[in-house]
């Protein structure tokens, strides 16, 4: 199988979450990426946060249906990672990035700047989850985020039956969106 | 109507679970009250907030987990060595401001006739670590040596295993000889970019790789990861747990030459350089290439890793105490790969006289090279 048909494939796997192909990306890109860090000043933390990025990144465009990779997973992780390496130095203003170019790069500016947007609308909603208190927060998280099924967690959380769970889950996110719009608004 | 009973109508419908009828007056309703479409937007929005968000977390999640399964497995190393301590980005990140800083320190010190010293803060280039770094021209003549060498033996058939070009000198010893991890100074690895080997005095040379690094305690371990490597038996050294006294006798062995070197001296001061008291302060001779000797007491205990010397002062020597590698062994110990870390010791050297003690313990010591 060629690369880019196996890119292909992976970046499907990548879409629906699929582990098997979270550990092939991350094996077999994972050494640039940590040279790239380490090489810049960065700790092997400062690699892995930078490499999990680049992965969001990646599975914000797997998911786009139009989106078709133009280049190799490995030349988009490097420049995602690059950019926002780049971009943390500058921050911390350690300035001066000593990149081995032997690396090709295709334009990401624009993914990188939607992901960065997206992560802030994301910050606001994890502010608001923690704000809102239990059990509302572990009801939200059990299902929008651990995708249980509502009989489940009705279980879980000892509701006498999934409606009365149901009522109490609109309940809580009729709280959450209050909170995020607040902040969301304040924001903007 | 209830804001609670309208989000859910929403999520049924986006979720595609309403029948027919009830989307049809779902879509009138919203149709004719523009307030109700204006929530419905707002609501459709955050719940595509929220789904993106979780999706998020649970590839976090995933991504979180494979990174734990591979560095299990040994496939991503725990904590390579970054090539510059945190201690020097700071130092960079700061220079300028220290810089000021210090000029100020000296002005007013100056002024207020040196009342307190402010000097410590400009020397701090003072202390020098003891790695031995060998020259460019000097490898070069090893190059040309060796090739003069192959030259000449090369009617031999059986040529010898190939020695590595080294371009630094350092020591450090063995601390758990089930799993061959020896002790050195953290700073004796940034020398060491690609291969690592230990020497013993034999001249054999044995693979090793660094497998952990804690820069603040200046200690490494090295792992011998060559399979030629024979185990060696318990250590004839107990490690020190408590601090030694002031104007205790030690000596050390060490690599300061291609061959072991002994050197001997006593606990000068209970803290190092500028009062760090990670650090004993030692008076013996040390020169580079003895970073990571240990440095034992007259009962054969290992009391300390030698790591630098004053510039500009002889024989003012630093040695880590002892008891920082226990801390190291300790945390290495909550590491999923390296839960087997022991030091077997099997003390034998108490009451044994100079010279046995040093054969016993020179087995255990050894030279580090790399490139």
């Amino acid at each position: 199988m060629s690369t880019i048909e196996q890119d292909k494939l992976l970046l499907e796997g990548l879409a629906i979450q699929d582990k098997a192909s979270i550990e092939t990306i991350y094996k077999s890109h994972f050494p640039m990426i940590q040279n790239l860090i380490i090489n810049n000043k960065g700790s092997m933390d400062d690699a892995s946060d930078t490499f999990q990025e680049a992965m969001i990144v990646l599975y914000q465009k797997s998911l786009d249906n139009e989106f078709q990779l133009n280049c190799l997973i490995k030349t988009y992780l490097y420049s995602v990672c690059k950019r926002i390496w780049l971009k943390k130095l500058q921050q911390i203003q350690r300035f001066g990035l000593q990149a081995d170019d032997f690396e090709e790069y295709v334009a990401i500016e624009e993914d990188v700047t939607k992901h960065e947007k997206q992560q802030d609308r994301f910050h606001i909603m994890e502010n608001a989850l923690s704000k809102i208190g239990e059990p509302c927060k572990s009801l939200l998280e059990a299902y929008y985020i651990q995708k249980k099924h509502m009989n489940e967690i009705a279980a879980e959380f000892k509701y006498t039956n999934a409606d009365n769970a149901k009522t109490q889950k609109y309940k809580c996110l009729m709280r959450l969106k209050k909170l995020f719009f607040a902040e969301y608004k304040h924001e903007n | 109507m209830d804001q609670s009973q309208l989000i859910a109508d929403i999520e049924k419908y986006l979720q595609g679970e309403m029948n027919l009828e009830e989307k049809a007056n779902f879509e009138n309703l919203r149709q004719n009250n523009p307030e109700i479409d204006q929530l419905f937007v707002e609501c459709t929005y955050f719940l595509d907030q929220l789904d993106q968000f979780g999706n998020q977390q649970a590839l976090k999640k995933s991504i979180r987990e494979t990174v734990d399964k591979l560095k299990q497995q040994g496939i991503i190393k725990n904590s390579p060595l970054s090539p510059k301590s945190k201690i020097i980005y700071l130092w960079n990140q700061y220079k300028r401001t220290i810089a000021v800083a210090a000029s100020i320190a000296i002005i007013i010190s100056f002024l207020s006739s040196s009342i307190f010293s402010f000097f410590t803060n400009v020397k701090v280039n003072n202390l020098r670590p003891l790695v031995e770094k060998i020259r460019e021209q000097d490898v070069k003549y090893k190059k040309l040596e060796t090739k003069v060498n192959q030259i000449n033996t090369s009617d031999n058939t059986t040529p010898a295993k190939s020695k590595l070009e080294s371009n630094f000198r350092a020591t450090g010893f063995m601390i758990d000889v089930n799993n061959n991890y020896l002790v050195t100074n953290a700073h004796v690895l940034t020398e060491a970019t690609h291969h690592l080997v230990v020497e013993n005095n034999k001249g054999e040379q044995f693979a090793a790789e660094a497998i952990y690094s804690d820069n603040q305690n200046d200690i490494a371990i090295l792992k011998i990861i060559d399979q030629d490597f024979k185990k060696l038996a318990p250590l004839p050294f107990s490690i020190k747990k408590s601090t030694c006294e002031l104007g205790e006798p030690i000596f050390t062995l060490g690599f300061p030459k291609q061959e072991i070197v002994y050197g001997e001296g006593y606990i000068s001061a209970k803290n190092g350089y500028q009062m760090d008291s990670i650090f004993y302060q030692l008076s013996t001779l040390a020169n580079e290439g003895n970073s990571g000797s240990p440095v034992i007491n007259k009962n054969g205990e290992l009391v300390g890793v030698l790591s630098s010397k004053e510039e500009s002062s002889e024989g003012v020597v630093f040695a880590i105490k002892s008891y920082n590698i226990f801390s190291v062994v300790n945390t290495l110990k909550k590491l999923p790969s390296f839960e087997n870390i022991k030091i077997t010791t099997n003390p034998i050297l108490r009451k044994t006289d100079r010279v046995t003690q040093i054969k016993k313990i020179q087995e255990y010591v050894f030279m580090i090279k790399g490139n």
